[in-house]
């Protein structure tokens, strides 16, 4: 699954970053919501329904397109360890990014909340209405959000050990512009 | 200048603490949106638990209007509706309607009579598969102006501070307006004799875009007959239930949705505050409860009637409330679906 590429394509790097402002916007917007009763709670629940599908989108696109261009190679000197690291890694925030809306999603459904993207647009209800899964999709969505935002906390501090103390190309892959000369 | 990717590094701080920096304020941002560093922060979880009676909350129920009994039937629609809101529900015709009459207490187990504020949550459902929820009750007005001044009644109703009510009534003087409602008007013997109120102001958008700020009640076509409480105590603890059950059995009953628009200058923010009775009313359409049905086997059990749930054409106003109370039935609806085991119909059946 990977390519002789030394970056991955622009459409790939432009989805990774858009997503990234999409994410953590979404994780931040989640954790305050639940925080607050004035009327910011309703704003921000108006967000974060559409922005979540929105992310469920852009990540299944993104997953075609890591299919059809695949990624450039790790170096051939990366530790096991971090090589490791870096591929689960990438495995449990596809999970996330996919898995999260389609809980919230499912959560809503269980609850018989209609999934009110904008005005009168609206989803389908995805489960039956049952105290049952809306107990544990709401756990789950709860839960992996902190999951998320601690995965994504460990994805930022390796890819600045990656830069800034193995300099090993591997951000060159992802940066929006080239910051340094390709390794040959 | 670069070093080979391969060659062993010289361990260098800088970089390092530069990566913790990050991780850190990324982390600390992420506690203060959660509120974890305000302890000040009025939370969901601070609200609904300061709705729990001393004895902790009745687990597996709602944590306010915990009693209450389920209906169906219909909102039949007259068109008049059409002229403030685009809503697909005002549209001439029948749309399905699932309901609960309760009453405003945390207490699950609470005798009918001694409970002053009867309520109404109402789900109407169009094809298009919009739905309008509200939740309403039968006072003409809400015993404080703000979400966070009715935290701080619940606050002080449970206080052991023999002075924390006045101290709360001289901060929010216009709780004995409520007060005054709650001492002089008339109870009843039915919830069908119960007018509703919205309390609540909601946006009414029409096909232009043009809004209207709106209260509604839903007035009862039964004539309410006073009855005194003293009369009411010397009845069944659930006579409410009974009562609603066997006249409903004998025939449906029926309301009338009656909105209310205010002028320019009307207090639309304070549901603490009623609108002067001249402002113009549209009859919109008729409620009629034809069947009830007991809550732990009833469509509205695991209902959160969310008053924010609402049909295009329908928006919350510069109203605080609606979003305080969406929040905190949230909060209310993840504990007691998680706590469903604890519901009593669960294990003995219907509710005696």
């Amino acid at each position: 699954m990977t390519t002789s590429r030394k970056r991955f394509t622009a459409p790939q790097r432009l989805l990774h970053w858009l997503m990234a402002i999409c994410i953590l916007t979404m994780l931040f917007i989640g954790v305050g919501m639940v925080s607050t009763v004035t009327p910011k709670y309703l704003t921000l629940v108006q967000i974060h329904k559409p922005l979540g599908i929105a992310i469920l989108v852009l990540a299944l696109i993104r997953l075609t397109l890591r299919f059809v261009y695949k990624a450039p190679a790790l170096p051939p000197d990366l530790p096991e360890p971090i090589r490791l690291g870096a591929e689960l890694s990438q495995y449990l925030l596809y999970a996330l990014m996919i898995g999260m809306p389609l809980i919230g999603w499912g959560m809503l459904s269980a609850a018989s909340y209609p999934v009110v993207l904008f005005g009168s647009v609206h989803l389908p209800s995805i489960l039956p209405l049952s105290p049952t899964l809306h107990t544990w999709l709401w756990r789950a969505h709860h839960y992996l959000a902190f999951a998320f935002f601690v995965t994504i906390l460990m994805h930022v501090g390796a890819i600045l050990f990656h830069k800034l103390i193995r300099n090993d190309g591997i951000f060159e892959t992802m940066a929006p512009v080239l910051t340094r000369n390709q390794p040959k | 200048m670069d070093q080979s990717p391969a060659s062993p590094k010289s361990f260098r701080l800088g970089p390092l603490l530069f990566i913790a920096a990050v991780l850190g304020i990324a982390a600390i941002a992420f506690a203060y949106t959660a509120g974890w560093l305000s302890p000040h922060r009025l939370t969901p979880k601070k609200l609904v638990a300061a709705l729990a009676p001393p004895g902790g909350p009745a687990l597996g129920h709602r944590r306010n209007h915990a009693k209450g009994i389920c209906f169906t039937g219909t909102f039949e629609a007259n068109g008049a509706g059409s002229s403030l809101s685009k809503a697909p529900v005002f549209v001439p015709g029948q749309y399905p309607v699932v309901g609960r009459f309760n009453l405003a207490t945390a207490n699950a187990d609470a005798a009918d009579a001694m409970v002053r504020v009867r309520g109404i949550g109402v789900s109407i459902k169009t094809p298009d598969g919009q739905e309008w929820r509200m939740a309403m009750i039968d006072a003409p007005i809400f015993p404080v102006s703000t979400p966070q001044a009715f935290y701080e009644l619940l606050t002080a109703s449970g206080s052991k501070d023999p002075d924390a009510m006045k101290k709360f009534i001289g901060a929010h003087p216009g709780f004995l307006s409520f007060v005054g409602w709650a001492k002089s008007a008339p109870w009843t013997a039915s919830y069908a004799e119960e007018r509703y109120n919205s309390l609540n102001s909601f946006l009414f958008v029409d096909g232009s875009g043009a809004t209207q700020t709106v209260r509604w009640s839903l007035v009862p076509a039964a004539q309410p007959v006073p009855i005194s409480p003293e009369e009411l105590a010397k009845r069944g603890p659930d006579f409410l239930e009974q009562e609603i059950t066997r006249r409903v059995a004998a025939g449906p009953q029926r309301w009338n949705l009656v909105v209310t628009v205010a002028n320019p200058g009307d207090p639309t923010a304070d549901p603490n505050k009623a609108w002067p009775s001249d402002r113009r009313t549209v009859d919109v359409g008729t409620l009629t409860v034809q069947q009830i049905e007991q809550e732990p086997t009833g469509p509205c059990l695991n209902i959160n009637f969310d008053p924010t749930v609402l049909p295009s054409g329908i928006t919350t106003s510069d109203d605080p409330f609606p979003a305080a109370r969406s929040a905190a039935y949230s909060r209310s609806y993840n504990s007691r679906t998680a706590e469903a085991s604890y519901y009593p119909g669960k294990e003995t059946g219907a509710k005696q």
